[in-house]
């Protein structure tokens, strides 16, 4: 996986609350059987007209914002169901962070495995992001800080995923680490395989 | 030390404890897995030469592209496409592969996956369960802590049978009171997600509990560890009790003669100790609920048949519903009812449903499908005579499947079209593209079949016990 590091880029804010998984990348597209090509089917509902043209009046669809690596969404981001899809899609999309006052569970764990960081900010913060689409944000996940319209602050990330972004690091390999411990484990509950 | 009930099946399965730089190392029990979230974790075993290390406690079915319809006289599955049938057989050479148990299309025991774990029991009290899907939590309704993950997880425990978790928080909903009639455990879960809100519970694990908790059956609990998820819950959780015992006693999978009754006695120990603490903790008063619907684009947004959609600031939502603020749903015409999913497919669900249909038609421009969640459930409706209730009503009697849950094999509405279905999301388009989704119990999906309308079941039910009362006296 990719170093994740610093990003700069426009902020593109989409305020709508509870965007679920199924708006993300509807069930049409979890059709495949690799993690290719999701991005073009990325808030397809929202995304494009009736006759499959792009809706102009959809923000990611404007050309502002085509380029922007920063979403920041509505409250309860990412709800529903588990589909890693919604990652893969935002990423394939261009998307690398995503800003919210409150991120789903599950969305949060599928991001951080693929390199899209999910950063939950404080209700005031949230605000106060909303209300600059279109400017210039940086964000340093080395030092956790966020930095947007002349407005630094910081922001929480779990400390594990954050080493394993930092250093490009596969979650997966970690646990291999672990097969030790895990073996032991088996013993001492006897599940081992029979 | 007092424990809750969450505390002591976690205490049990972590290999490592969780630190400030590491989580836990979480060790699963169970893994289930099916056609749509696997593929691309298989791959990642390939891709990095690993092998499967627990095939034996792993198990398959297909269940989201599959078709509902019956295959044809050559026995051959008639498919919506290419690829859901591409994703099925995939899932097929998967497993072969890696020595995977499958429940495939055609076998007796395929059906969707939350209603074949308990099924067979596979599922049981104090274990671990994840799978590549959400509702992954109605399995807690065991006394098993489950929750969905995704498929980077879905390849970490095909490779190490853990995955990593930060110990989420906990939530006690305390449930006392009894029902009245036509109330059922869909309307409590829909009427609790609607008071915490559909991200009330994100970052914790509930445990529901009382007085009217213990008066239900295990179907009926599923339903509502079902939709816990729907409230951003880690995962539902239920203490196991005499009614799970029994409902698990001679299952496939659970343990047989001695070995039932040491186990038996070992799940007597899952439970919430006096005196233990959640994080936080509600009080709900059953007497006081009443058969629900959602008028909304989630699950939250539900109110009272009979209340008018309340002024909420919500326009998007009821743009796309196309209805209004302040609109009372009772008697709004709606065009198809789908009677199945995870949350309410199993035979109790369809007994309710069939009491409402007995001697009833599916009104003239209603499309009603019913859809069991299992070959064995399919198989008991149709032994018990309440397939025949559904066919003669009118309604459509389907192959076991996901099927309108989420639209994925080709059973889809069309747009504007509004639907009351027993499955648990009402999102944009989640029934197919523009389709208007009214989440409600069997009860209230099979009175709009017959009425057409929305409908408040119990004026049903009443008709029932008058008819019912008037032979007897007749
Ligand atoms: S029935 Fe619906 S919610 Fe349940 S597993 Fe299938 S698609 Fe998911």
């Amino acid at each position: 996986m990719d170093k994740f590091t610093s990003i700069q880029s426009k902020v593109v804010v989409l305020n709508i609350e509870n965007i679920d998984t199924d708006q993300i990348i509807g069930s049409d597209h979890l059709k495949i059987t690799d993690k290719k090509g999701l991005g073009k089917h990325l808030f397809a509902d929202w995304r494009y007209l009736e006759n499959a043209q792009p809706n102009p009046d959809f923000v990611l669809n404007q050309a502002d914002n085509a380029s922007s690596q920063v979403l920041v969404a509505g409250d309860n981001f990412g709800c529903g169901s588990s589909r890693e899809h919604a990652p893969w899609a935002l990423l394939d999309f261009g998307i690398k962070v995503v800003i919210s006052s409150s991120i789903a569970d599950i969305f949060s764990n599928n991001a951080f495995k693929n390199g899209l960081l999910p950063i939950k900010v404080s209700k005031q913060q949230h605000d106060f992001l909303l209300a600059h689409h279109g400017d210039e944000i940086s964000i340093d996940l080395q030092n956790q800080r966020i930095s947007c319209a002349d407005q630094p602050f910081s922001f929480e990330v779990e400390a594990f995923s954050r080493y394993c972004l930092l250093n490009g690091l596969e979650q997966l390999d970690f646990l291999l680490g672990q097969m030790p411990q895990i073996k032991q484990y088996e013993k001492k509950y006897s599940k081992e395989p029979v | 030390m007092v424990a809750t009930l969450f505390e002591k099946v976690w205490d049990q399965h972590y290999v490592c404890q969780e630190t400030e730089e590491t989580p836990a190392v979480l060790y699963i029990d169970t893994h289930l897995i099916h056609e749509v979230t696997s593929p691309q974790a298989f791959q990642m075993l390939r891709d990095n030469n690993l092998k499967l290390r627990r095939p034996d406690r792993t198990f398959a079915t297909c269940d989201h592209s599959t078709p509902t319809t019956k295959p044809n006289s050559l026995g051959e599955y008639q498919f919506f496409g290419e690829q859901e049938k591409n994703q099925v057989e995939q899932l097929k050479k998967n497993c072969a592969e890696f020595s995977v148990p499958l429940y495939e299309l055609g076998n007796q025991k395929q059906g969707i996956v939350h209603v074949i774990g308990p099924e067979r029991g596979i599922t049981q009290p104090g274990q671990t369960i994840v799978c590549g899907d959400s509702h992954t939590s109605t399995h807690g309704a065991f006394g098993a802590l489950a929750f969905g993950i995704g498929t980077s997880e879905v390849g970490y425990t095909f490779a190490t049978q853990c995955i990593l978790q930060r110990k989420p928080k906990t939530f006690g909903i305390e449930i006392n009171g009894a029902l009245s009639s036509g109330v059922t455990a869909k309307d409590i879960i829909l009427a609790i997600i609607r008071q915490i809100g559909i991200g009330g519970a994100t970052g914790h694990v509930i445990e529901y509990f009382g007085s009217t908790i213990d008066e239900l059956s295990m179907d009926e609990r599923m339903t509502i560890c079902n939709m816990s998820i729907e409230a951003g819950a880690k995962a539902g959780m239920i203490a196991p009790d005499q009614t799970t015992f029994d409902f698990l006693e001679g299952k496939e999978f659970v343990p047989k003669g001695k070995d039932w009754d040491i186990a038996v006695s070992g799940w007597k120990e899952l439970y919430t100790d006096d005196g233990a603490q959640f994080d936080r903790r509600i009080l709900i008063d059953a007497s006081k609920i009443e058969p629900m619907i959602t008028y909304g684009t989630n699950p939250q947004m539900g109110i009272k048949i009979g209340e008018v959609i309340p002024s909420n600031n919500e326009t998007q939502a009821l743009k796309y519903m196309g209805l209004e603020e302040q609109q009372n749903l009772s008697g709004k015409s709606v065009d198809v009812v789908f009677i199945g999913s995870c949350t309410n497919s199993r035979i109790s669900d369809l007994r309710e449903a069939a009491k409402i249909f007995k001697d009833r038609k599916v009104a003239q421009h209603v499309r009603a499908l019913i859809v069991p969640g299992s070959h064995e459930i399919k198989q008991q409706a149709e032994n018990e005579g309440i397939a025949n209730v559904f066919i003669s009503a009118g309604a459509e009697w389907r192959e076991p499947g996901c099927s309108m849950c989420l639209g994925m094999n080709g059973d889809i509405i069309q747009d504007k079209q509004f639907c009351v279905s027993t499955s648990n999301r009402n999102f944009e388009g989640r029934q197919g593209k523009g389709g208007r989704t009214l989440l409600a119990s069997p009860l209230t999906a099979a009175a709009a079949a017959v009425t057409g309308r929305v409908t408040d079941p119990r004026e049903l039910l009443a008709r029932n016990d008058a008819i019912t009362e008037a032979c007897e006296h007749g």
